[in-house]
């Protein structure tokens, strides 16, 4: 585990789980928790759970993001809060 | 206080872990938007997904492959990590569930906002809210 690496990606977890929160367009919210989900696979990877890291990588970076836009294209994409 | 501060340095990724597990809560409360109540969802699993992957990584540690001619190499716990593959394929569907009721709830009340589908439902529905005004509950 290389440490500073580490907690770099870390940060940038916190950092891109807030702004996923607060901001208001929602198509940028959700390209935001898809490159949040592709820190994580690294983070997995980097942590020697290769396998979990590529699933992540697929499943979370990749369908989730997929349904999220097909979602919001079918509704609003403005968010009040 | 260095104490503290060995904890806090040893075990980052727990606070780093409970730091999102507590946004992705707060999201799911706080959040009026249903979309962003199902990205605050996702936030939360992925949280306790860290969690649970942290717990299996070891010092020193390598993947866990098997590793001809290197008996003596120490291999993360895999346990944990199957776990999560599972809990993974459950997460995301789960969002597609919750998406897919979303677009529902969108085509019967034209809005995705939580305070104008209960709105639109306590105006749709007037003995409903007779109901609960008698019951003392809303209003």
């Amino acid at each position: 585990m290389i440490w500073i690496l580490d907690i770099t990606m870390m940060l940038f977890l916190v950092i891109g789980a807030i702004a996923a929160i607060t901001i208001k367009d929602l198509l940028s919210a959700v390209v935001i928790l898809s490159g949040y989900s592709l820190i994580m696979a690294i983070v997995w990877v980097e942590m020697h759970s290769v396998d979990v890291g590529f699933t992540e990588a697929s499943v979370g970076a990749g369908i989730t993001t997929v349904l999220f836009i097909a979602t919001l294209a079918r509704t609003e994409g403005r968010s009040e809060d | 206080m260095t104490g503290i501060i060995d904890i806090v340095h040893a075990e980052y990724n727990y606070w780093i872990y409970t730091a999102l597990m507590m946004i992705g809560f707060y999201a799911m409360i706080a959040k009026k938007n249903l979309i962003k109540k199902i990205i605050g969802a996702n936030i939360f699993q992925t949280a306790i997904f860290l969690f649970y992957i942290s717990l299996a990584d070891i010092t020193g540690g390598t993947a866990p492959i098997i590793w001809e001619g290197h008996e003596d190499v120490i291999y993360t716990n895999p346990v944990p990590h199957c776990l999560i593959l599972t809990a993974i394929v459950v997460s995301v569907s789960t969002t597609a569930v919750a998406l897919a009721l979303i677009i529902r709830i969108y085509r019967e009340y034209g809005s995705i906002e939580e305070d104008v589908i209960l709105a639109a439902r306590k105006s749709l529905q007037p003995e409903f809210s007779e109901y609960a005004r008698q019951k003392g509950g809303e209003e």
